[in-house]
């Protein structure tokens, strides 16, 4: 009886949608959160789908899971386990329980567990809740396959179309467990399908019949949760992903700067939707090409940049290495160029739908000669924008590659996203060569910073030629003067080494703490949940995250080395440490390496930290 | 209005007697002739010894990375249209490491003036053997011959569906400056194939046509519209038989002018022009000069454009302000 109902609150909750590849549970979740967003609610979500393209119906290797975590107050983090499970098949259950809490509800497909199933999913009796050791008091078993052929029956569509509304089932009963108002729901699907309004009906009649099957059952589960508002910075939000917020972060600053935005790329997973959010915006003047390889993608980012355009390129790991020679070229001939790296798990091939943060040193390091490039790293879905813009400027404004890095699970998370003003964003000024020096210009003479000028073609008198050689600092010929070389490589660097990153920022008890955890890019979120559950445990803790990896802030030893002890947490062998106590005299931090292509789990590092603050 | 020389800049570095210096003059010159402003013409290379070309230039230019250029000149013309775009390229910087972006460029159709110099070897690494070395070439990479066939280069071009194909001799400045012109006026990817000698590592190569009477003897130049014929006196003419061509002697082979083949650049179908242009490899034919292929298309650096304004009248966002509205948006208060 739905009135007699106990609704738990609950501050925070996560819900992972589970099933094959082909079950909708990205739709699903997406259309869950965007819900959340609307009332008002902190998101954050993971996408984590199999590299397979299309693994055996039923498989193990074929399941893909879709986890939201909401909260009423803000949330770092996916969340590590959920607190709802929607397994739509047995090989979901099988291979998604574990990230299930103790106690958490399970919702799972009955007409998806029969015996061919159930051998598919490896299991060896029909008992399958109880191989697994689940309560069934958790589990909401619902023939759900047959209720969607039932309620679709009269609607004159194929099996095969009423089977894909299998998602929006799953979907209206986590709307019952949660109060959600349909309406939003029902409103993104006629959107979704404005142009086939009979899919949207469809869609809609089936998760209101999720929803009434919630209604109507509810007895069978113990808990329900409801989400409160209770933190909101007013303003007008939407939902975005990492990726598209890198993609809006460039148009911004192509906007910005009042330049063409030139977009060469080569499909590459995590980072394709990138490509596929610029190319869609061709009313903004962008142009994207989609080129033949990942080297053509960076090579014709920089003839753009050198025709006087934003050049941007971006990939990820495996098309790091292919564009290095390119990005080296766009060091010695000092034009303006964005690297986008999604990073993703290696080496090679490695892990190409997971996420690491194991390409630090790559864009570093993995060029031939002296090669300095500034690099950053985006710390969340949302700060992709702002970290796409400055990465932006700094490249126009200094005439130099940038790397920006960000990595699988930053890139397909989301956010609410405080819509940006771009009135309230810095402007953005390349360094053109002035007119005045029509006549004395030589194409390596340099602005006070140590910057040389831009001469875009189409200007008369300012006709040059760049080149992968070394080239004379004072006439801008070929040079194999040793000297020569010797002072542009050093001019090369300190050009680098002058651009002005802000401070870096120390959160928590940055007066006292016992221990700093530092790390960088995307794990900001996991790392800062752990510090703030540290501290809610009573121990002295800080954390400091990199966004500036290249040049470091100036305050970087001084923080590293005003703590008693430092932890460097990162999904990598250590390549922040690395770079870090090559950087810092002296320092030798504790570390925190984790290379398994997942997330952090924020409970894994509370253990971690608090033995080495209690040591 | 402007003269070669306002095209020309420092002193070559190439060895004596190399190609590439016939070359640079006829670009000089074909660049005066066809008029673009030096500051709205970008020269592209790749590396090579034909690729420090762009240094002896007066335009913009970069000299680029091994194999590159055209995907590096693909991004210039296509962020920037009003240029006009050369890319100039050796037989190794081209059709070895860069195969990949020529035939690409070619297969998009973007507006490229396509250089290829041709003198099947690599000399900046001193003389190893090239993508368009004969099998059995003698190098000192292939001291025993090559066992490979080369790429003959139209045959490439034509195979990633090239719109327009073209060949000089280096020495031959009337011809050279003569399809220079005619690939810059082709809007589209044109690439020009420049039969260029190397007088250190393999001296001759084009023996039979580098001299003026070795062409009159050993070359056609082939023209839009006009009967194929050659010879000192145009006395032989090439007919079509079965499914291949054939020279034949006029009047003395029983064949008239009527009988020969009239050139025709701009047929849609390449299979005739593909017969002329692998013509003259020892197999008793002549070897084809001046535009084998011409045939209009839509080039992709004018689709790009043309997309770009049919999306900007059809969307009604045009600004990143614009562009955050069409989201699904909430407010908190």
């Amino acid at each position: 009886m739905a009135d007699t109902l106990e609704v738990k609150e609950l501050d925070q909750v996560v819900v992972r949608f589970s099933g094959d590849s082909g079950d909708g549970m990205q739709l699903a979740g997406n259309i869950f959160s965007t819900i959340s967003a609307t009332v008002g609610n902190s998101i954050s979500t993971f996408p984590d789908y199999p590299a397979d393209i299309r693994a055996p119906q039923g498989s193990l290797t074929g399941v893909s899971g879709f986890q939201v975590h909401i909260g009423a107050d803000q949330v770092f983090t996916p969340g590590d386990q959920c607190d709802v499970l929607v397994a739509m098949n047995a090989a979901a259950l099988k291979t998604q329980y574990r990230f299930a809490k103790p106690g958490a509800a399970i919702i799972i497909d009955t007409d998806s567990f029969g015996p061919k199933d159930l051998e598919k999913a490896q299991f060896k009796t029909e008992d399958y809740l109880g191989e697994m050791g689940i309560d069934p008091d958790r589990v909401i078993a619902c023939p759900l396959t047959t209720m969607v052929k039932d309620c679709l029956a009269e609607s004159g569509m194929d099996v095969k179309s009423i089977l894909k509304c299998r998602n929006m089932f799953a979907l209206g009963l986590v709307c019952w467990l949660f109060s959600r108002d349909l309406d939003i729901a029902f409103n993104f699907l006629r959107e979704k399908f404005a142009k086939k309004p009979e899919v949207a009906e469809a869609n809609i009649r089936v998760i209101q019949a999720g929803y009434d099957y919630g209604h109507n059952t509810h007895s069978s589960v113990a808990n329900v949760y409801r989400i409160e508002t209770t933190h909101k910075v007013p303003g007008r939000y939407m939902d975005i992903t990492g990726n598209k917020a890198t993609a809006y972060g460039f148009i911004a600053a192509a906007e910005k700067a009042g330049l063409k935005l030139y977009l060469g790329s080569y499909p590459i997973t995590p980072a394709t939707d990138v490509l596929h959010e610029l190319s869609k915006h061709k009313s903004l003047g962008v142009t994207t090409v989609q080129c033949e390889d990942e080297i053509a993608g960076c090579a014709s980012a920089v003839g753009a940049s050198f025709a006087g355009a934003l050049g941007v390129t971006s990939t990820s790991g495996p098309g790091i290495c292919l564009k290095s020679e390119a990005m080296n070229l766009a060091v010695i001939m000092e034009l303006p160029l964005v690297v986008l790296d999604v990073q993703r798990g290696g080496p090679a091939t490695g892990l190409p739908t997971k996420s690491e943060q194991t390409d630090l040193l790559q864009v570093l390091f993995g060029r031939n000669g002296e090669s300095p490039m500034p690099v950053m790293a985006a710390i969340s879905p949302t700060d992709c924008f702002d970290a796409a813009y400055e990465a932006s400027k700094m490249a126009l404004e200094h005439m130099t590659p940038v790397v920006l890095l960000t990595d699988a699970f930053v890139a397909n998370g989301s956010g609410a996203f405080r819509l940006p003003n771009l009135e309230d964003y810095p402007a953005i000024r390349p360094p053109y060569v002035p007119e005045e020096l029509k006549g004395s210009w030589t194409p390596y003479m340099r602005a006070e910073n140590g910057t040389r000028y831009w001469a875009i073609p189409g200007r008369e008198g300012f006709e040059h030629i760049l080149g992968g050689l070394e080239k004379d600092d004072k006439t801008g010929a070929i040079s194999t003067n040793p000297e020569n070389h010797d002072l542009m490589t050093r001019k090369r660097a300190q050009k680098i080494a002058n651009i002005p990153v802000p401070d870096l920022e120390v959160l928590g008890d940055k007066d006292d703490a016992e221990l700093l955890i530092v790390g960088f890019g995307g794990t900001y979120g996991h790392l800062r949940a752990a510090m703030e559950e540290m501290r809610q445990k009573g121990h002295k803790v800080a954390m400091a995250q990199f966004r500036y990896i290249n040049p470091l802030p100036k305050n970087t030893a001084e923080v590293m080395r005003r703590y008693p002890k430092v932890v460097v947490a990162e999904q990598n062998m250590g390549q922040l440490a690395a770079w870090l106590r090559m950087k810092v005299d002296g320092f030798v931090p504790y570390q925190y390496n984790e290379v398994k292509g997942q997330p952090f789990q924020t409970s894994e590092l509370v253990a971690s930290f608090s033995k080495l603050v209690n040591s | 209005m402007f003269t070669a020389q306002d095209y020309k800049k420092g002193q070559p570095r190439w060895c004596p007697g190399c190609g590439d210096h016939f070359f640079l003059a006829s670009l000089h010159k074909a660049m005066a002739e066809i008029g673009v402003a030096p500051y709205d013409t970008a020269v592209i290379s790749g590396i090579g010894c034909s690729s420090r070309l762009p240094h002896y230039m007066a335009t913009y230019g970069m000299n680029t990375i091994h194999g590159r250029a055209a995907a590096i000149a693909t991004g210039c013309k296509v962020a920037n249209p009003r240029l006009t775009v050369w890319q100039v390229s050796g037989d190794g910087d081209g059709l070895a490491i860069g195969g990949n972006h020529f035939i690409h460029a070619n297969r998009r159709n973007i507006d490229l003036n396509m250089i290829l110099l041709n003198n099947r070897i690599y000399g900046l690494t001193k003389g190893q053997y090239s993508p368009t070395s004969p099998r059995g070439f003698v190098s000192k990479s292939s001291p025993y011959g090559t066992v490979e066939d080369p790429f003959r280069p139209a045959e490439l071009c034509f195979g990633a569906r090239g719109h327009f194909f073209a060949r000089a001799v280096a020495t031959d400045a009337p011809g050279t400056i003569d399809i220079l012109k005619a690939a810059y006026a082709h809007k589209g990817s044109s690439v020009c194939e420049i039969l260029q000698n190397c007088v250190i590592f393999n001296n001759g190569t084009h023996d039979s046509v580098y001299s003026k009477e070795g062409r009159a003897k050993n070359a056609i130049y082939v023209q839009h519209g006009k009967p194929l014929v050659f010879g000192e006196n145009n006395e032989y003419g090439l007919v079509q038989e079965g499914f291949g061509l054939k020279v034949v002697e006029i009047v003395k082979d029983g064949y008239t002018l009527d009988d020969v083949l009239v050139h025709d650049a701009h047929c849609e179908d390449n299979t005739l022009q593909l017969k002329l242009a692998l013509m003259g490899d020892g197999d008793g034919f002549p070897i084809a000069l001046g535009v084998i292929r011409d045939v209009e298309a839509p080039t992709y650096n004018d689709a790009v454009e043309a997309q770009i304004e049919e999306v900007k009248a059809k969307k009604p966002y045009h600004t990143f302000a614009e562009l955050l509205e069409t989201n699904d948006i909430w407010e908190v208060k």
